[in-house]
C-alpha cells in the first residue's frame, strides 16, 4: 500500500455535539498533506484521534497498514497548536524529557538534541529556562522535541503561528529536508499560501465533514473554468471591449501593467479552446498578457465552504 | 511503554527543586522551633524572676509555712502595724505584703487575710499562698477539734483503678490519653498532607494547562499514567519535606535547648519526673503507667494500619484534587469544587476530636470509620483503642472501592478537562464529560 496513513469513516461525538461525521482520509507515504478546514471543524479533532488522544465512537485509522495502537506513539511527531513547554523548567532537561517519553534512551536523545541545537542555532540555550525564552526561541524547541525522535509521520498543527519570516522559512525548510528524507508530513493551517507551496495532498473538512480531498494538481484542475486574463493594446479600449464581448464570455479584472491595455477577463465555452482565443485576439491588436487563471488555494477553500 | 517511573521523577524533581519548595522545607522547622524557643525563654525569665513578699502574721499561726524557694523569699515582720508594715514594703519595693490577723477563731481569720501589692499578683502566685494557708489552717483546725494530724497523714488512701477488658486488656486513664495522642497525631497528619500536597497536585495539575504543555505530553502518555505520575511524583515530594521537617525540627530543638539551655519540653520535664520519681513512689507508678500503656499499644496493627489508610487515604483526595485542577483554567476557579472536598475532610476530623474521644466505639464513630471519605481519619484515630480486625479489613475495602472509583471518575474528568480551555465548567458539564 501507497499510503503511510489511512482513517476510515471515523466520528466522533462530544456529548450531542458532533465534531467528526465519517472522515475518512488517505495520506501517502513521504508527501505533505494539508488538512484544512475552517474553525471548528473538526480538524484538531482528527489530528487527536490520530494520535491516540481521543478514541474516535466509530470508524478507525491505520497507520503504516497497521491498526492503530499503543506502540504507534513513538511513530508520531506532534506539535499541537495548542503549545508549551514547563516554564522553570530547563531547555536541555525539558528536551531530554520529552524525547524519553517518545522512547528514546537519554544517551540517544542528548545526541540527537546536540544535533539539532546546534542546526538550529541554538546551542547556547541549554540551561536557560524556558520563561527565559521568547515566543519565537520557545516555538523552535518544540519544533525539536516534535522531530527529535525521527517518527514516520509528522503533524504540525498550525506551525509557523509565532514565527517571525525568517525563523518560519528556517522551519519550512526543514519541514522540507524532512520530507526529502522520507518522513510523511500532516499539515493543518489557515495560511494558504503555505499550503499551496509545500502541500501535495489536501483535505477539506467542514462542519464535521470531509467536502473534498485529494492531489492539489488534480483539485486545482477540477477547480479551474477555462479563464485566461488578458491584456491588449487599444486605442479605444470600450470599442475593443464591446466587440470581444460579442464572440466570448468576458468580465473586467485588473492587473499591473507598464502600457495602457485594456485589461480583460475571458472565460471560454466548451468549444472554445484557449488557441481559438489566442489567434482572434492578434487579429485585434498586440496582445502583451496571457494567462490562464488557476484557482488558489484560497478561491478554492472560500468557494467549497460557500457551495456546503 | 510505561513511562510512569519518568513521569514520578521528573515530578519529583521539579517540585525538590523548586526555589519556594527549598525555602519553605528549610524555614518553616525554624520559624517553628524558634517560636517555641522564644515562648519557652520569655516565659522561663518570668518565672525566674525572684521576689520578695513580706509576711505580717499577728496570730503568729501560720509563721512556718513561709519557707524561701527559689524565686520566692519571705520577710517575716513583727510587732508593727499594719499601717506601719504597708509603708515599708512601699518603701522597699518589694512585691508584697501578706497580712495574717489575729482572730480566735479560725473561720473569722480566714475572712480577713489580705495580700497588698502595687500591681496584681500573679495568679500563680495566689493560687500557691491559699493553697498554702488553708492546709495549714485545716491542720491547726483539726487539731483544736482533737485529731491526730499524723494519724490522719497515715491513713490517707489514694486509689488507682485498673481497667482490665473481658479478654484481659489492660487499660487505664494514662493509656486512653496516650492512644489518643497516638491516633490523633496519626488523623491529623494524614489531614494536614492532603491538604498541603493535594493543593501541590492541582497546582501543577493547572500549571500543565496553562504553560499548554499537555497536549505535547498526552500525545506520548495516557493521561492516567499523567495524572499517577503527578500524584506519586508529588507525595514523595511531601514525604521528603516531612522526613527533613522532623530531623531538622530535632536537630534545633536540642541545638536551642543546649544553647539557650531552654527545655523546650518543660511542660512534661522528663527529668524531673524521673527525679522525683526515684523520690516518690507514687509517680514511679504513673511513668511505668504510661510506658505499659506505650507497649500495650496495638504496634504493629498500628503502623500496618497508619500505612494502608494513610496511602488509601491520601490517594482518594489526591485524585480529586487532580481533576479539579484538570476542570478548572487558574487557581481562582478552583474554590467552588474545593468546598466538597474540604468538608468531609474537616468533618472527620471534627468527629475524631470530638467523638472518638468520648467513645472510641460508638456509633458516630463506628460509622464514620466506615465511610471512605471520613474513614482515614476517624479509623486511624480509633485503631489505637483496639477495633476488630474485621472492621478495620471491611474499611479498607470499601476505602479501596471508592477509592478505585474516584481514580477513574478523576482520570475521566482529567482526561477531557486537560484540553479544555478558556470556560469555566459547572458541575453539570462535569458529569457530562464523564460519557465523553
Amino acid at each position: 500500500m501507497n499510503n503511510l496513513l489511512e482513517a476510515h469513516t471515523v466520528s466522533k461525538k462530544f456529548g450531542d455535539f458532533t465534531a467528526l461525521n465519517n472522515v475518512s482520509i488517505s495520506v501517502p507515504k513521504g508527501s505533505i498533506f494539508g488538512l484544512l478546514g475552517p474553525n471548528g471543524a473538526g480538524k484538531t479533532t482528527l489530528i487527536r484521534v490520530i494520535n491516540q488522544i481521543t478514541m474516535p465512537d466509530a470508524g478507525h485509522v491505520i497507520l503504516d497498514n497497521e491498526p492503530l495502537q499503543p506502540h504507534h506513539i513513538k511513530d508520531i511527531g506532534y506539535l499541537p497548536e495548542e503549545r508549551g513547554l514547563y516554564k522553570s523548567m530547563k531547555v536541555g532537561e525539558q528536551a531530554l524529557y520529552l524525547a524519553q517519553l517518545k522512547g528514546l534512551s537519554k544517551v540517544e536523545a542528548k545526541k540527537r538534541l546536540k544535533i539539532w541545537f546546534e542546526r538550529l542555532e541554538i546551542g547556547d540555550w541549554w540551561n536557560k529556562k524556558i520563561q527565559e525564552l521568547s515566543k519565537g526561541m520557545a516555538q523552535k524547541i518544540q519544533f525539536v522535541v516534535t522531530v527529535l525522535h525521527e517518527p514516520k509521520l509528522l503533524i504540525f498543527d498550525e506551525p509557523f503561528s509565532g514565527f517571525d519570516p525568517i525563523n518560519a522559512n528556517l522551519i519550512k525548510d526543514e519541514i522540507l529536508r524532512l520530507k526529502n528524507e522520507g518522513a510523511t508530513v500532516i499539515f493543518s493551517t489557515h495560511r494558504m499560501e503555505s499550503v499551496e507551496e509545500l502541500c501535495d495532498d489536501i483535505a477539506l473538512l467542514h462542519q464535521s465533514n470531509k467536502i473534498l480531498d485529494g492531489k492539489l494538481t488534480d483539485i486545482k484542475r477540477q477547480y479551474k473554468n477555462n479563464t485566461f486574463e488578458v491584456g491588449i493594446k487599444a486605442s479605444d479600449k470600450n470599442k475593443l471591449k464591446e466587440i470581444i464581448s460579442q464572440k466570448f464570455n468576458t468580465s473586467s479584472t485588473n492587473f499591473k501593467s507598464l502600457d495602457n491595455i485594456l485589461k480583460l477577463n475571458i472565460n471560454l465555452a466548451r468549444n472554445q479552446s484557449s488557441n481559438d482565443l489566442l489567434s482572434y485576439l492578434t487579429t485585434q491588436g498586440e496582445v502583451s498578457h496571457f494567462v490562464e487563471l488557476i484557482p488558489s488555494v484560497n478561491d478554492i477553500f472560500i468557494q467549497a465552504v460557500k457551495n456546503n | 511503554m510505561n513511562h510512569l517511573p519518568l513521569i514520578i521523577k521528573r515530578e519529583y524533581l521539579t517540585k525538590v527543586k523548586n526555589k519556594s519548595f527549598i525555602v519553605m522545607t528549610i524555614l518553616s522547622p525554624m520559624i517553628m522551633i524558634g517560636l517555641i524557643a522564644v515562648v519557652a525563654y520569655l516565659s522561663q525569665l518570668n518565672n525566674n524572676k525572684s521576689r520578695t513578699i513580706s509576711v505580717l502574721d499577728e496570730s503568729g499561726l501560720v509563721q512556718d509555712i513561709f519557707q524561701n524557694t527559689e524565686n520566692t523569699s519571705y520577710t517575716l515582720l513583727e510587732n508593727i502595724s499594719l499601717e506601719d508594715a504597708k509603708s515599708i514594703v512601699e518603701e522597699n519595693k518589694t512585691y508584697g505584703l501578706i497580712y495574717i490577723p489575729n482572730n480566735d477563731s479560725i473561720e473569722q481569720l480566714v475572712n480577713d487575710i489580705k495580700f497588698y501589692s502595687e500591681e496584681a499578683p500573679s495568679l500563680s502566685l495566689v493560687t500557691s499562698l491559699e493553697g498554702k494557708l488553708a492546709s495549714k489552717l485545716r491542720d491547726i483546725k483539726l487539731q483544736q477539734q482533737g485529731v491526730d494530724i499524723e494519724k490522719l497523714k497515715a491513713s490517707e488512701i489514694r486509689v488507682n483503678m485498673a481497667q482490665e477488658s473481658f479478654i484481659g486488656e489492660k487499660t487505664s486513664k494514662v493509656d486512653s490519653v496516650v492512644k489518643l495522642i497516638f491516633g490523633g497525631a496519626a488523623g491529623y497528619l494524614l489531614f494536614m498532607f492532603i491538604i498541603i500536597y493535594g493543593n501541590m497536585i492541582m497546582r501543577s495539575v493547572i500549571e500543565e494547562k496553562t504553560s499548554r504543555i499537555i497536549e505535547i505530553i498526552i500525545s506520548s502518555v495516557k493521561p492516567i499514567q499523567l495524572m499517577l505520575g503527578k500524584i506519586i511524583g508529588t507525595s514523595l515530594a511531601g514525604i521528603t519535606q516531612f522526613v527533613i521537617w522532623i530531623i531538622l525540627g530535632g536537630i534545633l530543638m536540642s541545638i536551642i535547648s543546649a544553647i539557650f539551655g531552654v527545655d523546650l519540653l518543660q511542660q512534661t520535664p522528663q527529668q524531673d519526673v524521673i527525679q522525683q520519681a526515684m523520690e516518690n513512689p507514687q509517680v514511679g507508678v504513673e511513668i511505668q503507667n504510661i510506658l505499659t500503656a506505650f507497649y500495650n499499644l496495638p504496634i504493629a496493627n498500628l503502623i500496618i494500619a497508619f500505612i494502608l489508610f494513610f496511602i488509601g487515604g491520601y490517594l482518594l483526595y489526591s485524585s480529586l484534587y487532580a481533576a479539579i485542577g484538570a476542570a478548572v483554567d487558574n487557581e481562582t476557579d478552583t474554590q467552588q469544587f474545593m468546598l466538597p472536598i474540604l468538608m468531609p475532610l474537616i468533618l472527620a476530623v471534627y468527629i475524631g476530636i470530638f467523638t472518638v474521644i468520648e467513645d472510641p466505639h460508638g456509633t458516630v464513630s463506628t460509622i464514620f470509620s466506615f465511610i471512605p471519605f471520613t474513614s482515614p481519619v476517624v479509623m486511624l484515630m480509633r485503631i489505637p483503642f483496639g477495633v476488630p480486625l474485621w472492621q478495620q479489613g471491611l474499611s479498607f475495602l470499601l476505602l479501596v472501592g471508592t477509592f478505585m472509583f474516584t481514580v477513574w471518575f478523576a482520570a475521566k474528568i482529567y482526561k477531557v478537562g486537560i484540553l479544555m480551555y478558556g470556560k469555566k465548567p459547572t458541575y453539570k458539564e462535569l458529569i457530562k464529560w464523564i460519557r465523553y
